[in-house]
């Protein structure tokens, strides 16, 4: 075992213990607290919004925003591979 | 890529179809089911790979050009970006057609209900938009991918 | 400590994900232990928005009871594409990595003699 080996051990160890630690008192798994948003928009998104699914009602009109810069995203990923396989496509 | 055998091509052929018409249901049924523009997106482009992977990419590209999928995937990003500027009188993203009558414009009855296509304002137009884009950007994706690893394979400038 | 195993499971998966970033050589096995970190966070996500015994938000043909949240949904259907995007181009780098240095081991090439 070499000496990058024992540091990425040690580094991986420390993490996973925290880590783990966080998850152990995390609260109880299917009882949410603080959800006040959730409900709002729960009971309003068919009086507000007229769609029957609360969660594309959130994605495209409660928090338009960040559907907007993932499609900006997307686009810059899809211009960024073109752009790296430009030379073997067009020649 | 190169072709795959005939019993791939017929296969694939066949399932094609299907393929499109539960990818743009999931598209249009949005607002109504699981899924949406991005989800019914997917699975339209893994339709579209699947007869990509079947003929070899340099067939699909006689079909499908490179060009084409660009100019779908920006009308799908300015009709999103313009549907969200249409809101503008009360705020950006404002939802202008919901709750107005005409055009998606109903009001569903509050609580569970069946369900009707012609509600929930502009978030059909959105769905409709995002799926074209994510349908035009995977493709695309894909096709240049699928192009590239033709090329690696007759040598081309491996110079190391 | 019984109620938290679906926590549990999200710090394996990235413990998994992290120990395939830093032991593996191949570049294609870092990037798959990318990938696994990225649906370890989006299980975290989901996770945290469920309500034991309620239903999906969704109200057509909707049995009565309680919803789960549906914001965590949202913003990890957001995450679940940004990944495919980042996927894309780190296999695109691979390949013109691949192309430059004829090996796909992070710890030879030609750069690194």
């Amino acid at each position: 075992m070499s000496k990058r080996d024992l540091v990425g051990v040690i580094s991986l160890l420390i993490l996973v213990g925290f880590l783990g630690l966080g998850a152990a008192s995390m609260r109880e798994f299917g009882v949410v607290d603080r959800a006040y948003m959730d409900d709002y928009i729960i009971s309003h998104s068919q009086d507000e919004v007229g769609a029957n699914n609360a969660v594309t009602s959130v994605v495209f009109d409660y928090r338009g925003f960040d559907t907007l810069g993932e499609a900006t995203i997307l686009f810059a990923a899809v211009v960024g591979v073109i752009v790296i396989f430009r030379r073997e496509v067009h020649e | 890529m190169s072709e795959m055998s005939k019993i791939v091509r017929s296969i694939s052929n066949l399932l094609l179809p299907f393929i499109l018409i539960y990818g743009f249901y999931i598209i249009l049924h949005g607002h109504l089911t699981p899924g949406g523009g991005f989800q019914g997106g997917a699975v339209v482009a893994s339709g579209l790979v699947m007869v990509l992977v079947a003929y070899g990419s340099e067939r699909f590209a006689s079909w499908v050009k490179e060009k084409h999928l660009s100019v779908l995937e920006s009308i799908g990003a300015l009709g999103f970006i313009s549907l969200a500027f249409l809101g503008l009188s009360t705020a950006f993203f404002y939802n202008f057609l919901a709750g107005k009558g005409g055009l998606f414009g109903d009001i569903p009855p509050e609580g569970s209900n069946p369900g009707a296509l012609n509600t929930a304002g502009t978030l059909p137009l959105m769905n409709l938009a995002v799926g074209l884009k994510v349908i035009a950007g995977l493709a695309s994706i894909v096709l240049v991918m699928g192009l590239a690893s033709h090329y690696f394979k007759q040598g081309g400038e491996n110079d190391t | 400590m019984i109620h938290n195993i679906p926590y549990l499971a999200v710090v394996a998966l990235v413990a998994i994900g992290f120990w395939a970033m830093i032991f593996r050589k191949n570049l294609i096995k870092v990037i798959i232990g990318i990938a696994i970190i990225e649906s370890g966070v989006n299980f975290f996500l989901v996770a945290l928005g469920y309500r034991s015994g309620a239903y999906a938000p969704i109200y057509t043909h909707a049995p009565s009871g309680q919803m789960v949240l549906p914001v965590p949904q949202a913003l990890t259907l957001t995450s679940i594409v940004i990944g495919v995007a980042v996927l894309a181009l780190m296999l695109s780098l691979a390949v013109q990595i691949y192309k430059k240095q004829g090996t796909l081991d992070t710890r030879k090439g030609v750069l690194k003699k």
